[in-house]
This record gives C-alpha cells, structure tokens and sequence, in this order.
C-alpha cells in the first residue's frame, strides 16, 4: 500500500460485508462507480447474498487497479469492512497481513485483529442523523478518510448520482459524519493505533 | 463534471444492452436467477421503444413465443438458466430443422436439475451443443466479461441472422453478476446483420430453394409471400420428405451452411502465448482465474500463456491446435468434471500434455490454484 499516493495504483481488494439489508451491495455500487467513473481508475464489483430480503451475510467485493483487472473476486484482501460479528467473523480469513479492518463498534465486539478500526458507523447514524439506515454511507466516509483509495470528490459525486432525489443532504452528511469519526478517531489513537499507522502508511 | 461515458455495468445488463444494440426488437422470456436481470431490463427498455416485451408462463412457451416472433421478421432473444434451458431443448431444435433465427442466453448455475441456484457452474457446456436430438449443428459463444457479453450478444445476433439458426449465449454466473467499467461504442459504430429476404415474386417462391450459400431466403410472414414451416424434415418447398434424395441434401444443407464457415466463427484470445511453455485453455469465468494466473505465474518466472476460448461451438479446432503445438503442458479449468478437456484432448493429438483441473463446489476457480496444478504437473 505504500504507493498510494504515487500516481498509479496496484491492485486493491475491497470487500464490504454485513447482513442483507445494512445496504452493503449499494456501498460496494458507490464504491465502485467513485473508482471507476470519477477517479477513473479500473473495477470490477462481485456480490454475493442469500435468499433474503432482510438479514443473511451479504458482501460485496469490489477490484480497483490502475491496470486492466483478470481475476474479478478477491484473493487476498487490502481493506475488509464488517458491519455484523457474523460477517466479521465468515469473511475475514484471506485478509493481507496490514490490511485495512473497519468495523462497527457495536455491532462487532471481536474483531479479527486488535489492530482493526472501531467505528460506531450505526449508532452515529442513528442518534446524530435520525436515520440508521445510511450507516452504509456514513462507513464509505470512513473508508475515504482512512484509506485514500478513493477520493472525497468522486465519491461524493458517486453516491450523490445513486441515491433517491431529496436525500442528497442527508447522504452528504453521512459522508461528512463517517470522515469525522475517522479523524477523531485517529487523533485519540496512540502513536502505534490502526488508524494513524495505516495513514502513515498512505 | 460532464457525464462520463464509462458506466458500471452487470454482465447481464450489457447482454441486454448488446441485444438492443443489434437490432432485438422482441423478447419472450420467464426470469429465473442468475439470468433474470436480462429479463429485467428488457421489460423496461423493450416497451420504451415500442417493441413487445412478454413474460411467458414458463420457459417451453417463451421460446416457442420467440420462434413465432422470428418468423414474422423479428429480431428475438430469450434468456434462461439451467433448468429453464433443458425445457427449451425441444423447441431449440424445432428452431434449428426450421432455420429460425433465434439468440437463446443461457447464464450457466448449479445443476442438474435445480442444483445451486445462486451459485457458478460451467456444467452445460456439452448440453449447448448436444441439449436437443438429432444430429445438427450448434453455434455457441460464451463470454468472459461484461465488455464481452455486449459485444459476444450482437455477435450472437448477427450469425442467428446470416445462417438463419439459433445461437447460443452461455454465460455464468460470475460472469452475469459482475459489474465492470465499460465504454460501450456508439450506435454507429456497431455492425448489425439482418437475415436476407427473398428477390423473387411470391409467385416464383420456393421457400427452401438456396443459392450457392446454402441459406434459405425465406420471407417473413404476413408480408404475401405463403410456405410451410414445419419441425419434419422437409422438401424445397417446405413440406415433409422421406426420399433419401431430398434428406440427404437437406441435411448437408443445415450442415453446411455453418460448417464451410467453421474458420469465421473461431473466437479466441490469446494471453502471452508466444514463448509459452505451458498453456492455460479457459472460457467463462475460469478464463479470468487463468488470466490471473499467466500474470502471477509471469512473475514467479513460469513461461505461461493463456487461450480464451470466446466461442466453444463450433469447437476452434485450428487456433487450438495451434495453441498445443510446441507446449510442454496444456491445462484445462472449468467447473465442470471435464467436458472442454475432452474436446482439447480430442484435437491434441499427442501433441502435448493434456490435463484438466475440474472444480464442482459452487465456487470459482481460483488463480492459485490453477498455478497449484501447474507446479504440480512439472
């Protein structure tokens, strides 16, 4: 990851994973468009859900690359986001050795590594915007600010071009919320926390 | 920023797109995961332009709907999966002996029967091309991503309507649900090809009669010209035969009319082949697991290469051949028990090793371990 900020870009594997319903495949859609379409790098975006139209593990992954992209799904993942201990737990078995983990602090107590990200993506929503529901959103600001994959612009370009007409302010705050939590959060870090080491690493 | 150009498309998506694209202008079909975003989006952008969009009551009635439609002059498509296509195997055939043009997509999940729904297989290969009875011939594509289901669709139409013949697309389901970035080219630049009409009066018609090209001419009906289609084998002028000196010619005929082209309808994509040692055959979804697999094993000093097979039948004899002659080990992926490697050993002619790597859990093949297989072979 150590070439983020040099032009091009390697191959980064993302995957997005929850339970059906915490808007995980619309996430992974904004991702990938924000990648794709506004910062014009290449992707390829995989989903994987059950029956279900509520609950169930859901993931979404998405490939964003410089270079054309071959194999769609991941291998070995560079950034892991868990919105439920179920997902946290099936989904985070290939993970890189430095991957970037981002969780919700309350609704995943252990997460697979102590160096993971603990962000309260639902209870923010919830008390701070009224709307639990674009927890999603709110976690797409995080990953922005922690890992620079993707810009601020595209993705606010991304997500602004996806969602129903008349929630545009209200996803604009998510987003402005989710980048909050991620610079507090890694202001209280200590020195050897996730969150500055990985931006550091930036 | 303007509008960009590139989209994020679902591989199902950009076959409805590549179907519009080349001129579809009546779909009859009856959704059925992992196929049914095809049917999805043609139910919206059929009726936006005024061309009918029905959802039949099951799959037998959908193609049978869509040969009708055909033979009225439409350009027709329907989609299915597994279980949806073993239904439409009669009337497949029934399209074929009448020389219907006719694109049948098939997105490829878990089966026999209703098997994995929601997960990837590569198991109807051998059904595309054998499904109905009776001996015939079979064109079948089948792509490997989202830019390849557009432009593999309009490729599809285009042969159903210059050999007057089903063709089939089969997809997977890694392939339909994968979203890519695509630019897709402007109408303009896409080649459309419709089928020929007749020259003559209806008078002089004889509907079956062909000209050196061995395809029939045959009018659409409603538009004055009269002949009879019928799924028994028949005469020039449409009706049922047994004179082995009208069967025999009308057989060569279906062949022929496909098989003195076999060089034009070879799809393959060559990946590093040229100093290759080692070569990876792979279609589908497994042909981006081989992808990946040249490109790391490339890293790790492994002299591999990759040809993806974009149409499977006819099977591309020649480029295959061509791709065993001089390696040391060829391997075939697929997620199925061996039903492309059959064919490669069937054409390789000891020229090389041929091993296959079948895979049937649900999931994809992944690059590591087709690079597994290969140290393994060493």
């Amino acid at each position: 990851m150590s070439e983020k900020q040099a032009q091009t870009l390697g191959r980064v594997e993302t995957r997005l994973a929850g339970s059906g319903g915490q808007g995980l495949l619309l996430a992974g859609l904004v991702l990938a468009e924000a990648a794709g379409l506004y910062d014009g790098r290449e992707v390829a975006m995989v989903q994987s859900y059950g029956p279900e139209a509520r609950g169930g593990a859901s993931k979404a992954e998405v490939i964003i690359s410089d270079q054309a992209i071959d194999y769609p799904l991941c291998t070995r993942v560079d950034l892991f986001l868990a919105l439920t201990q179920e997902a946290a737990d099936a989904y985070c078995w290939d993970l890189k050795p430095n991957a970037w983990i981002i969780v919700d602090s309350d609704l995943v107590s252990h997460p697979p590594s102590s160096k993971a990200v603990r962000l309260p993506f639902t209870a923010a929503a919830r008390d701070k915007l009224k709307k639990p529901m674009v927890a999603n959103v709110v976690a797409l600001g995080a990953i922005a600010e922690i890992t620079g994959v993707i810009s601020r612009r595209g993705l606010e370009k991304a997500l602004l071009a996806r969602v129903p007409a008349g929630t545009e302010a209200l996803n604009k705050k998510a987003l402005a919320l989710g980048a909050k939590l991620a610079r507090d959060a890694a202001g209280q870090a200590p020195a050897e926390g996730p969150a500055t080491a990985h931006t550091e690493d930036m | 920023m303007a509008k960009p150009r590139a989209q994020l498309l679902q591989g199902n998506e950009a076959i409805a797109l590549g179907a519009l694209a080349a001129g579809c202008n009546f779909f009859a079909g009856y959704p059925i995961t992992p196929a049914s975003e095809i049917t999805e989006r043609m139910s919206r952008e059929m009726p936006a332009r005024g061309y009918p969009f029905i959802q039949m009551e099951d799959e037998i009635a959908s193609i049978g709907c869509c040969i009708g439609g055909s033979l009225a002059g439409k350009k027709v498509m329907t989609a299915t999966s597994g279980p949806g296509f073993s239904l439409m195997q009669e009337n497949l055939g029934y399209a074929c002996i009448a020389e219907v043009p006719l694109v049948v997509v098939n997105v490829m999940r878990g089966g026999p029967s209703t098997g994995l729904p929601t997960n990837v297989a590569q198991g109807d290969v051998q059904q595309a091309r054998w499904g109905t009875h009776g001996d015939h011939p079979a064109i079948v594509l089948c792509p490997a991503s989202v830019a390849q289901c557009y432009e593999l669709t309009i490729t599809a139409f285009n042969w159903a309507e210059r050999f007057r013949t089903p063709v089939v697309l089969l997809s997977d389901e890694v392939v339909a649900h994968m979203r890519e970035k695509v630019v897709l080219p402007e109408a303009h630049e896409v080649e459309v090809i419709d089928r020929r009409q007749p020259t003559v009066p209806p008078d002089w018609y004889v509907p079956y009669k062909t000209d050196g090209s061995l395809i029939p001419q045959l009018a659409n009906l409603g538009e004055g010209y009269r002949y009879h289609v019928t799924g028994l084998v028949h005469d020039e002028r449409g009706f049922p035969t047994r004179r082995p000196d009208e069967v025999e010619p009308f057989y060569n005929r279906l062949f022929g009319k496909i098989s003195r082209h076999f060089a034009d309808l070879e799809r393959v994509r060559a990946v590093q082949l040229d100093d290759a040692e080692m070569v990876i055959i792979a279609y589908g979804c497994t042909a981006r697991a081989a992808a990946a697999a040249v490109r790391i094993g490339r890293e790790r000093g492994l002299k591999v290469g990759m040809l993806q097979l974009m149409s499977i039948w006819p099977f591309p004899r020649r480029p295959v051949e061509e791709a065993l002659t001089g390696k040391r080990l060829a391997l075939v992926p697929e997620l199925n028990m061996g039903q492309i490697s059959r064919e490669v050993k069937r054409v390789n002619d000891g020229r090389t090793q041929v091993l296959r790597h079948g895979k049937m859990d649900g999931s994809m093949i992944t690059p590591d371990e087709i690079l597994g297989r290969l140290r393994e072979a060493k």
